[in-house]
């Protein structure tokens, strides 16, 4: 096994214990920390001339399990680092085809015939995608030769400043594969930054004037997200408070603050005032690979309350929320079961704690999430733009390799 | 450690650096709630639901943000230092276990003492056991003891207080913990009065005593008995210098914050925090160690539950519905039922028919079939053999329970135990492989302390004469059915081919062990309880408050007083009837008593009268005639006695009703049917008159119908006297006429 160095191994415990105490929470700041960490990993970890690439999977894997396994709820930690799996293996992929191309122009360099060549080079992308046993996807059929000459540009441009620097490391291919892989990182750090700017753009699109919005507890995204139509739109938004955390109530003031219309109302009146609204927004947790999603507990009657008036039900979310595993049992198996402190003092019902012999005659459940079915998902709205809970696979297809579904 | 030492004065001389937030944990509780399991194994080594107590501390002090904890060893110290040295806390970042050896400290006074001697505490720590269960975050309480620093040298100490109702009925609280009374200033949280002694006397009143100077300068002061102590300190380092000067300080309760609050020149203050929505209890006896597991299991402590990692947690159980956590690697047949809330650990196999509720099984235990466990902890390596039946009980490492045995609620199993075939262990009952060291019991508070000294210094010596057996026996415990124990354990304590000692407790605590035994307190006891408290109120509504007490503990003395003095009186009249005794001699007995007891002369006469039938009862008869005759017999050679207690009519009536209050009872069953004879017999003979009868069916008449057989019976009999009297009556009028 390849072990990381020193000072990548104290990130990693220390992230580690963090997400174990649960010091780490909330699905982006997560997110964040874990590529953060996972680039710090990469950038220190020496590589050997043979087979980089292997080492480097086989680093970040180890890592990553030991990152899931800190908090198994938390998903989005399973896929940042499947996410920087699959970017090291598209990076290896497009070097061994840049690596290939070469040779074929070495050979074909005396033929002078430039539409062979590129016509040659197409099958060979085709070839090493096989190679590298990725599914072809349309995603890496269209992007993989553009992307392979963008990232041998970028690789080139900064391999100069670089090399003065580390002028140790010679090795330049070995060398061009941690700079690329970081590159990827770089940007799928952006990608989870720029989210809720890029889901807020689309909100236009989805709100029109004089509508009733309704959602549930608080999440950022749909805070931007409904602040961005404010600015071309007006409407009226309700605010069910979300118990047990009440986090509604904070983004009502926020709303109002923005000078929104907002009227609060409680997780019980959610059905009597459904008929009013005109749409359900609310932010998720993780989508899961058949488009059912984690949200706030509490939400899935919300879902339910919507079919029932057939009042569209959008669910915003990253792509770092996308899971590639399908549900099992996601009421017990990914859900986070709370302190019921949340839902009522210890102090206030300590005296019914000892009814009897053993049971308590009262106990107290506090779940985090629910999952809400695909059915009941109207539509998904990503970074990448709106889709329907049945394109879901597609998308995961799109972002993992499929050998990194299952971790081990 | 030098190498420590070294880098600390490097610390200490730089000023400038913010000081690490240090804590002590002291790993002894300098008590013995849990033997006898702790003469084994540390208390804060002792598995809560699969994990050692003092992991639970550590991690909740890790991750509320302490960077140094010195761990304070005494008792089986080795044994937490080898734990310790070999867990992951060494590797834990930002994060230093130092124990702190000793072999001599019998109080937390002492430990303190010594901890202040080698000078390694900078700034405000905080003083925790290590058997303390929590998830409060520090940073609020330590906010506030701060500020107070700053403007008030003084406040030396902050104690962290949880609300929390004590039971109305037990006056303890579900921790086991007696009801406690503070004195709080709302305004500025100090804490004026510390009294944890409401129930060292379950008879004592309910009284307190506050001192006016308390409340002289304060618009108003907070009187609770509805608050816990989560015996977690903020300290200041002038805590331990106070320990240091005042040497006689022992407890950290008893002694110092008493101490501190009695103390006017100094002028030291403790103030209060009050939890809220946040977790925190101590493990101090067997019944708050069941509370905990299962606030545990209701994840009251979440993040620190089974089934999140932390540091000694590295298995990671998975949580199914209903709060039931399965460890990997558990065989399961699919006939047998886990229940709500309980553990199963790894490597444990269940068989057929088992039926699990609200208990904790730890790891490799081999269950066999139908067997029930309700309520129980079972600790690693334990073998429960075919149609077992276990009840609210604390089994340890390797006890071994045969098939068709019982174990009763309240038991505790120390380890390597072993109980035979079919054999039922009462409860409460206390086993383990070491015999019980044979002392005196020492009832004062003092001694306590003297006792734990014997048992923590003493326990070396102890506990290798206990291995000398233990090798013996554990040693070649898979063989042990082939090899005769070497020691002879007694079949009546452990049963057949068992193995273990019972433990006696001392007198007074044997009629407490409900209250702290790890079984739920009893339905028949909370009514016994209720009952008495009933009583009390009903006392309470007449009297004024401040005579309550004394009212309640008349009541009570004048029922029992009764009971005696009739016990008294009957033995006096039979010695009389019997032995001969002078009839001279028995009357002034009597009256002696009569004026001890300070009670009424027809409860004299009652008692006479009740030794008469006492008597009559004991000669042979077989039909009611014959039991008739003997009575008459005897009515008539005692009459003169009897006849002097009644004298009135209301000693008379006394008699009769206490003759009914006989008949009804099974020992006087016999007389129930001759209940009217017996009653002419005593109007013949001139011991109970018309007048008295009459009354006594007047007063009857009211009666429910279940009382008025005997009425019934005599119906005819006081017609008879009815008309005698309007006869005497007619007749007087004839005279007049």
């Amino acid at each position: 096994m390849v072990a990381p160095t020193l000072d990548a191994q104290a990130a990693v415990n220390d992230f580690i214990y963090k997400l174990k105490r649960r010091q780490v929470e909330g699905s982006l700041v997560t997110a964040r920390l874990t590529a953060v960490l996972l680039r710090q990993v990469i950038s220190q970890q020496r590589l050997a001339s043979s087979a980089p690439a292997a080492t480097l999977i086989e680093t970040v894997k180890s890592v990553g399990l030991r990152i899931i396994a800190a908090n198994p709820i938390e998903l989005t930690v399973g896929n940042v680092v499947r996410r920087v799996l699959h970017i090291i293996r598209e990076e290896e992929a497009s070097l061994e085809l840049k690596s290939l191309a070469d040779v074929n122009n070495t050979i074909l360099s005396d033929d002078e015939e430039s539409e062979d060549a590129s016509s040659f080079s197409a099958a060979v992308v085709a070839a090493a995608n096989r190679n590298v046993l990725r599914a072809p996807s349309l995603h890496n059929l269209l992007e993989s030769l553009p992307s392979s000459v963008t990232a041998t540009c970028n690789a080139s441009s900064g391999g100069e400043s670089e090399c003065k620097s580390k002028s140790g490391e010679k090795n330049s291919k070995v060398w061009r594969l941690k700079h690329s892989v970081i590159e990827g990182i770089n940007e799928l750090l952006q990608e989870i930054d720029s989210y809720h700017a890029q889901v807020a753009e689309q909100a236009l699109q989805h709100i029109h004037h004089n509508e009733v919005i309704m959602t549930c507890g608080r999440s950022h995204a749909v805070l931007q997200f409904l602040l961005e139509a404010k600015k071309k739109r007006t409407f009226e938004v309700f605010v069910a408070e979300g118990a047990p955390r009440y986090q509604g109530q904070t983004l009502a003031k926020e709303l109002a603050d923005a000078n929104l219309q907002t009227t609060l109302i409680a997780d019980a009146a959610v059905f009597a005032l459904i008929s009013r609204v005109n749409m359900v927004v609310v932010g998720a947790h993780a989508v899961m690979a058949d488009g059912g999603v984690m949200v706030p507990v509490g939400l899935h009657m919300i879902a339910l309350a919507a079919r029932r008036h057939t009042i569209p039900f959008v669910v915003l979310a990253g792509l770092h929320k996308l899971c590639p595993q399908y549900p099992q049992n996601p009421y017990i198996f990914m859900n986070d079961m709370k302190s019921p402190s949340d839902i009522i003092d210890f102090s206030d019902i300590s005296d019914c704690l000892d009814g009897g012999i053993g049971s308590p005659s009262l106990q107290t459940v506090n779940p985090t999430f629910d999952f809400v079915p695909p059915d009941l998902v109207s539509l998904l709205i990503t970074d990448i733009g709106g889709h329907t809970p049945s394109y879901v696979y597609r998308i995961v297809a799109e972002y993992y390799s499929a050998e990194d579904f299952v971790l081990r | 450690m030098a190498v420590k030492k070294g880098g600390k004065a490097v610390d200490v001389a730089d000023d400038e650096t913010p000081v690490p937030l240090q804590a002590i944990l002291l790993a002894d509780s300098f008590a013995q709630k849990f033997r006898p399991i702790t003469l084994e194994r540390p208390k804060v080594l002792l598995p809560l639901i699969n994990i050692p107590m003092i992991d639970y501390t550590l991690e909740w002090l890790a991750s509320a943000g302490v960077e140094e904890v010195f761990v304070f060893c005494c008792a089986h110290a080795k044994q937490i230092t080898d734990y310790l040295g070999n867990s992951s806390w060494q590797t834990q970042p930002n994060f230093k276990v130092v124990p702190i050896e000793s072999h001599d400290c019998v109080s937390a006074g002492e430990a303190l003492r010594l901890i202040d001697e080698r000078n390694v505490v900078r700034g405000d720590f905080i003083l925790v056991s290590g058997d303390t269960v929590s998830n409060m975050s520090l940073k609020e309480v330590l906010q506030e003891h701060k500020e107070r620093r700053k403007s008030d040298k003084l406040a030396v100490m902050t104690i962290v207080v949880k609300r929390s109702h004590a039971s109305p009925v037990t006056h303890q609280t579900r921790l086991g913990n007696d009801e406690l009374l503070l004195v709080i200033d709302p305004l500025t949280k100090e804490l004026l009065h510390y009294d944890d002694g409401l129930l060292n006397n379950p008879n004592k009143a309910r009284q307190v005593a506050v001192d006016r100077s308390l409340y002289l300068n304060k618009p108003s002061i907070c009187l609770c008995t509805d608050l816990q102590d989560c015996y977690i300190d903020i300290c200041s380092p002038e805590v331990l210098l106070l320990f240091t000067d005042n040497f006689d300080y022992q407890h950290l309760r008893r002694d110092f914050v008493k101490g501190i609050l009695s103390d006017e020149i100094s002028g030291n203050k403790i103030f209060t925090y009050e939890l809220h929505g946040e977790y925190a209890s101590r493990i101090d006896n067997l019944r708050s160690y069941d509370s905990v597991s299962k606030d545990i299991i209701h994840r009251w402590t979440y993040p620190i539950v089974p089934d999140i990692r932390f540091a000694g947690n590295n298995v990671g159980l998975k949580i199914e519905r209903c709060n039931v956590y399965r460890e990997n690697g558990v065989m399961l047949p699919r006939s047998a039922r886990i229940g709500p809330s309980s553990v199963l650990g790894q490597g444990t196999s269940v068989d057929e028919n088992c039926v699990i509720s609200n208990s904790v099984i730890g790891r490799n235990c081999v269950i066999g079939r139908n067997v029930t466990i309700e309520g129980s902890y079972l600790w690693d390596n334990v073998t429960i053999h075919d149609n077992v039946t276990i009840q609210s009980a604390v089994i340890c490492d390797g006890c071994v329970v045969r098939a068709g045995a019982r174990v009763e609620p309240g038991t505790v199993l120390s380890f390597h135990v072993v109980i035979g075939q079919n054999f039922s262990v009462p409860s409460y009952s206390k086993i383990s492989l070491i015999a019980q060291p044979t002392e005196e019991d020492s009832s004062d508070e003092e001694l306590e302390y003297v006792e734990a000294t014997s048992v923590t210094t003493e326990s070396p010596q102890k506990l290798l004469e206990g291995e000398q057996q233990l090798t013996d026996i554990t040693g070649s415990s898979p063989q042990m059915e082939r090899n005769p124990p070497t020691v002879a354990w007694k079949e009546s304590e452990v049963g057949p081919s068992g193995a273990g000692f019972k433990w006696f407790m001392r007198d007074e605590s044997q009629e407490e062990e409900w209250r702290y035994s790890v079984a739920p307190i009893p339905a028949e006891k909370i009514e016994e309880m209720r009952l008495r408290e009933e009583q009390a109120g009903v006392d309470d509504f007449d009297q004024d408050a401040g005579a309550v007490a004394e009212e309640e503990e008349e009541e009570l003395d004048s029922v029992k007083k009764k009971r005696d003095f009739e016990r008294e009186a009957e033995e006096t009249f039979r010695r009389l009837f019997l032995d001969g005794v002078p009839e001279a001699n028995v009357i002034l007995e009597v009256k002696a008593l009569r004026l001890g007891f300070n009670v009424e002369g027809s409860d004299c006469a009652a008692a006479c009268f009740k030794s008469i039938i006492n008597l009559a009862l004991e000669e042979p008869f077989t039909k009611d005639s014959e039991l008739f005759i003997i009575a008459k017999r005897l009515f008539s050679k005692w009459k003169a006695i009897l006849r002097n207690y009644l004298t009135t009519e209301d000693d008379q009536v006394e008699v009769l009703l206490k003759f009914e209050e006989i008949c009804s009872e099974p020992a006087g069953k016999a007389f129930a049917p001759i209940f009217c004879p017996v009653l002419r017999v005593l109007y013949d003979q001139e011991l109970i008159f018309e007048d008295a009868i009459l009354s006594w069916a007047s007063e009857k008449q009211d009666a429910e119908e279940g009382d008025k057989i005997f009425l019934r019976q005599c119906e005819a009999f006081i017609k008879w006297l009815e008309e005698a009297s309007e006869e005497d009556d007619d007749d007087d009028d004839d005279d007049d006429a």
